[in-house]
This record gives structure tokens, sequence and C-alpha cells, in this order.
């Protein structure tokens, strides 16, 4: 419930209060990282990337199993901001397009 | 010796190691843990900034005299997220860090500084750090606003945890360091290592690993992470909303402008004013002789036409200070970078080409802000196109002598604005396409991406803004000073051999006479030739050349000057001079700020060469089509 609660919950102080226990069961679908509306979550899959920009990434949090909260677009539509570990970063779209992340379902609850 | 001004007798003492004492400490932590701060705290103003040597990245050494240790020298590294060699700036942490960067001592110890607000992801740097085995003193920063938010850590248990010493501190406050004092004198006594073998770091050097270690860490130790400022998020709301967003941004953008202009301008000028009349005066004493005339109108005069760039300089950095410290910067990236990505740069280059409507130097300077060294180069590379305040003189003297002042739009635009207009959009379009140019080809960008992390707002301290004022004119006149000077002597001893001569017959003068045919078909007389050659040092001194030329002319010297230039000059020929202006790189200070900024003389003469051709050819097609249209 209190997973639910927080996930519903717009920007960065659901991914803040988002600890390590974390329920991760429920409904998530594949999807990619740009692909999600703003105020979602994400779970990261997989990076692929180029290695130096991936291991940039991956020092900045993006890592399997870390969370990323859709927070805002700029105003033009693109870069997108996540707010990832507390922090915010803007990613372009060819960027976050080759992030892997696992999105919850929030239309279909409970369902696989 | 002991003065703060004698910032160049820091001398890095090359010694061995001898174990237990301390000499050299390096400062490290992540970008945006307040490393920069701390270091100014520490050190004071007793700074020194330079390159290291073979990259640009910058390489800042100070002594230990912010908490009275004025016998230890403090290097600061660049800002890493790990040790790895991916990048250019990690590159150089680690061999300074391993003591194999050449001319920069091993440190004996290392300050590690970590931004208590994001201490679980900030860890990640801890793994790689502590691995050296070096005696370490982690420093969580900023926690006087983790405790406010509402964040707690246990520092005994993470101290237990990391094997190391760990406070608490505040670089803003300038709060508890005397930890660091109390690292230092302890580390200074021969004293057995007790815990470094007793910690567990991750085996696999790899961000997943040190990432499990680091949540792991804090998870054990009880880490709170602080809720996040609501007030950013707020700000943020308003400031990147769809329709206030680019609304504000570019009026900011336009303050920016209007003050660099309006203030700095006429600040600039009656700098100079002030300078020139100091020149004569001194000159008067001096009496008259060739001494007097390379010490003013040599030496003095050149380090002056340097030094009028200062105070635009200033305020430009005042500007680009705030908005960078407040936060606001990264957000203007941001909004701009749609934008700039069409023209094949990224968001953080806005701010450095608008700059550069005033002048270049101050803007590849701030060019720094950019990580990605590619879109770095390719930025300095195109600013000098930009339409900068020293071009404004020759193109005031040529359009208000040849440029009849009739409308063309009624009130609202008169034939001079027209042409001055699109001489501002002709280096516009010049830069866009160079941009492109560059960007598909020898800066082509395999896979660099826009990563922009956006810090939370803060208010700029005075402190910082001042150290940062400092700094950047520190650099601006030493890097460009030294070769102004080198090159106004040149200039000097030119136009003034043999003895006795005028400008015309001079060393320059005939050079300027070889010329001639060559600058021909642009319009070009053998006096705006060497109008050409002086006016390498800086765009403005072709008109007091002109003037000079003009004035020593029996033919000429009863008229002004802009009647001379009509009477020897077709349309064409001032178009096309105007044309050259807008597209030359004639300023000797942004060959020398680029030459530090790449550290390497190829990228300015490139550059020269480029801008120069361009120049020639375009000049060229500007006379011949006006002689064409007029036939």
């Amino acid at each position: 419930m209190v997973a639910i609660a927080l996930l519903s919950g717009i920007g960065a102080e659901a991914a803040d209060a988002v600890d390590e226990d974390f329920d991760l069961s429920g409904a998530w679908k594949l999807s990619l990282l740009s692909e999600l509306p703003i105020g979602t979550v994400g779970v990261v899959e997989a990076l692929e990337l180029p290695g130096e920009v991936q291991h940039h990434l991956m020092h900045m949090g993006f890592v399997p199993e870390a969370r990323v909260v859709v927070v805002r677009k700029a105003p033009a539509g693109d870069p997108t901001v996540y707010a990832i570990d507390g922090f915010e970063v803007a990613l372009r779209r060819e960027t976050a397009q080759a992030i892997r992340v696992r999105e919850y379902d929030s239309l279909n609850p409970g369902k696989r | 010796m002991s003065d703060c001004c004698s910032t160049a007798t820091i001398e890095v003492p090359v010694e061995p190691r001898v174990a237990g004492k301390i000499r050299t400490v390096a400062l490290v932590g992540p970008p945006n843990s307040g490393k920069s701060t701390l270091f100014n705290r520490l050190t004071g103003l007793r700074q020194k900034v330079a390159n290291y040597p073979g990259v640009t990245v910058e390489q800042r050494v100070g002594r230990l005299s912010g908490i009275g240790r004025s016998d230890l020298t403090l290097i600061d590294l660049p800002g890493i997220y790990g040790l790895d060699t991916y990048s250019e700036d990690a590159r150089v942490a680690v061999d300074v860090l391993r003591g194999e960067m050449p001319g920069t001592p091993a440190p004996d110890a290392i300050l590690l500084v970590l931004d208590s607000l994001h201490l679980r992801r900030q860890l990640m740097l801890a793994a790689p750090v502590l691995a050296l085995g070096l005696p370490t003193l982690v420093l969580l920063n900023m926690s006087d606003l983790m405790e406010a938010r509402g964040g707690r850590v246990d520092t005994l248990a993470l101290a237990q945890e990391l094997g190391v010493p760990v406070a608490k501190i505040s670089a803003t406050r300038g709060t508890g360091l005397d930890s660091v004092t109390q690292f230092l004198n302890k580390k200074a006594e021969p004293e057995p290592e007790l815990t470094a073998s007793r910690i567990e770091l991750p085996v696999v050097g790899n961000p997943r690993s040190y990432r499990q270690w680091a949540t792991g860490i804090s998870t054990r130790t009880k880490y709170k992470a602080p809720l996040s400022s609501q007030w950013t998020r707020r700000i943020d709301g308003i400031l990147l909303h769809k329709a206030w967003g680019p609304l504000i941004f570019l009026a900011v953008v336009f303050a920016v402008f209007q003050v660099v202009f309006a203030i700095g301008q006429p600040l600039s000028d009656g700098f100079g004013d002030v300078l020139n009349l100091a020149g004569d005066k001194v000159g008067l004493l001096m009496g008259h002789g060739w001494v007097e005339s390379l010490l003013i109108d040599g030496v003095w005069r050149g380090v002056a036409s340097v030094l009028v760039f200062l105070p635009q300089i200033l305020l430009l950095f005042l500007f680009i200070g705030v908005l960078e410290d407040s936060g606001y910067l990264a957000r203007a990236a941001l909004i701009a970078d749609r934008v700039m990505r069409s023209i094949g740069l990224n968001g953080k280059a806005f701010i450095p080409l608008l700059s550069a409507y005033a002048c270049a130097v101050p803007a590849i300077m701030a060019t720094r802000t950019i990580e990605n060294k590619r879109d770095r180069f390719a930025t300095i590379l195109v600013t000098p196109f930009m339409t900068c305040s020293a071009r404004l003189p020759i193109y005031m003297l040529m359009i208000a002598a040849f440029i009849p002042n009739k409308p063309i739009l009624g009130d609202f635009l008169g034939m001079r604005a027209a042409v001055m207009l699109s001489l501002y959009v002709l280096g516009f379009l010049a830069a866009l396409g160079t941009a492109r140019l560059l960007k598909s080809s020898i800066l082509k960008a395999s896979s660099a991406p826009f990563i922009l992390e956006l810090p939370q707002y803060r208010l700029p301290t005075v402190r910082s803004l001042s150290l940062r004022l400092m700094d950047r004119g520190k650099v601006f006149l030493k890097q460009a000073g030294t070769v102004i000077l080198a090159v106004t002597m040149v200039l000097w001893v030119l136009s003034h051999l043999p003895a006795g001569t005028s400008l015309g017959e001079s060393l320059i003068g005939r050079v300027g006479h070889f010329i001639e045919p060559a600058i021909r078909p642009l319009g070009f007389n053998w006096k705006i030739g060497i109008g050409l050659l002086t006016s390498v040092m800086a765009r403005e001194v072709i008109v007091g050349t002109l003037g000079t030329l003009y004035g020593a002319d029996p033919a000429t010297q009863s008229l002004g000057l802009q009647a001379a230039l009509r009477h020897d000059l077709t349309l064409g020929g001032a178009m096309a001079l105007v044309v050259f202006f807008a597209f030359a790189l004639q300023c000797t200070s942004t060959l020398a700020i680029v030459r530090r900024e790449t550290n390497s003389w190829k990228w300015p003469a490139l550059q020269f060469c480029y801008m120069g051709v361009l120049a020639y050819l375009a000049a060229l097609a500007t006379n011949q089509a006006i002689l064409a249209f007029m036939r």
C-alpha cells in the first residue's frame, strides 16, 4: 500500500522516500526511459550506450534496479528532467531511448 | 614571500615522501560537492591556477593558510565521479593521486569531500579513493543543510565502516574545519596505520558494485537522506514552465546583454581614457625620444589595450557567477539546448556565445562550463565570429562615411542601421555554418551525450563571487597580458624602423605596400593594408592607424577622416572592409586566450587562418558584387 501511495505521488519526493525495501511486486511492463510519461516511476533494467557515456551515467546513479522518476520536460519538449537518488538530471531523448526500464503499470495494478 | 599577492611564489616541493610526514594534501570530490568552496576556504587567497601539462584540465594549487598551515600544499583535483580513466578529468585525478603527474608532487593525504545531501550516491567515490591506501579524511559537506531538512548521518558508524575519520562540515559557513587541522596535525606524527586493512572494499571496480557497497554502508550507518528542497521544485515549476520559462530566460539574457553593453562599455571606455591619460602624463615627464615612444606608445598603449577589457570581463563574470552559483545556468542550458542542438552545439554553449557579443575573451573563458571537450572546442572556435564591441568603431566609421542615412522602413529602420544589423547577422551565420562544419568534420562527436545535472537553487555568496572574479581577472591579465605585450612591442618596432621614418615608409608600411597587389581586388589600398596589419593586435586599432596615415598624407591632410576615406576608397572597398572585419580574427587577446584554453597553438593558428581566408574571400565577393552592380 505504502509503495503504491508513493508511486502515485509525483516528483522526486517519491524517489527520495523510496528505500531499499521498496516493493517490486505488482504490475510492471518493459519500456524505454524516453517513453515514460511525466510523474511516473521506472526501474532501470539495462543501459545500451557507448562505454564512456554508459560509465558516466552509471556513476550518476543509472544502474540496474535504480528507480527513476520522470520529473518534467524542458519547455521545448526535450531534454527531460529525471530524478534519481535525489538528484535531478536532464537527458536528451536520444540518450533516454537507450535506457531500458520497467514501468509500474498504474492502470493494471496487481496484474502481470 | 608571505604576502597574499605573491601567488607565483607557491613552489611545489618535489621531494621524496617521508613516512608519516604530510607536505601535500589532495582535495578529492564529485562535481557539485562544494569542493571549490572548501578549497577557497582552506587556502584563502593564496592559490595558483594553471593547466596540467598537455591537457585542458585546470590545476589549482594553494597553501593551507586558511587554517593556519601555510607550510602545507593543497591540490584541488577536478570534480570526478570515479577513478576510472574514461574522462580527461578522471585521468588527471588518477595521475595526480598516484604521483604520476609531472610537476605535481604525490599527495601524502587526501581530503575527500562528499555532499551529505546525497551521501548514498556520493559514497560511490569513496571506494576507489580509499583503495589508494593514503591517509584520508572524509568531509561530509553541507551537513547544516542536511540536518535542517531532516536528514541524519552517524559519523562514528560511518568512520568505522570506512576505516578513516569522518567529519561534518559546512564549506559555505566555514564550520567543522578544525577537524581538518586535527587530522593534519595527527598525521604529521609518525603513527602506525590501524585500520586501513580492516575495511572491506568492493573487489570489482565497476559502478554497480560501488553502488551496492555505498548503499550497504548508508543503510548500515542509518543514513537518512534529507527531504529534497521544496523550493527548488516550486521555482522550477515557474522557471521551466512551458510558457513562462522561455520568457524569463529571454528576459535574463536581455538583462545580461544590456548591462554588459550599457554599463560595461562606458566603464571600459572610461577606464581606457584614464589609462591613456596616465600614459600621456608620464610621457610628458619623460620628454620626447624613442625610449618614451617605445614605453608609452608601445608598451603602455599595448597594456592599456588589454586592461580596457577588464571592467567588461569582470561584469560579465559577475553575472555568470550569479547565474551559475544560484543554479539558474543549468536551467538556462536546459531551455537553450533544443535550439543549440540544431546547430550542433549543446545548451551550455548559449551563454558563452551570447557573451561574445560583448567580447570573445570572457566568452571563451566561460566555455569552461561545457564539460564535453569537443563541444567546448567547437564553441571556442566559433565564438570570435559573434560581433564583439571591438568591431563597432570600424563599422561605425565606414557606415557613417559611405552609407547615406535614408529610411528604409519609415522611422523603424534606416539604411545605416540595416547595414549594421546585416553585419551582426553575417557574423552569426558564419558562426552557425562553422559550428556545423566543425561538428561534421574534425570535431565530430561520436557519442557525446548531453548530461546535465540540475543543482538545487542556492543563494550565491559574496565570498565565492569575489573569489571567482579575482581568479578570472588574474588568468586574463596574465595570459593575455604577456602575449599582447610581446606583440605590441614587435608592432611598435616594425612601425618605427628605420629610425625617423613615417608610418608609410616604416617596415610595416613597406609590408603594406608589398601586399597591395593582393588586396587590390578587395578594393583596398596600401593604407588599408597597413591598417589590416596593425589591427592584428586589436580590431579597433585600425581606426587610429587610418587616422595617422590619412593625417600624414598631404592630399587628405585637411579633410576629416570620413571625407578622406570617401576621397580614397570606393563603396565596394568600404563594404569589403567591414565584411573583412566581420570574419577575420584580428585580436591578439582572443588568440592568447584560445591558446590557453585549448592548451595548444594549433587551435588558435587554425582559427586565425580559417577566419582570415574566409574574410578575404567574403571581402573579395562583396567588392566584386558591388562593382558589378554599380556598373
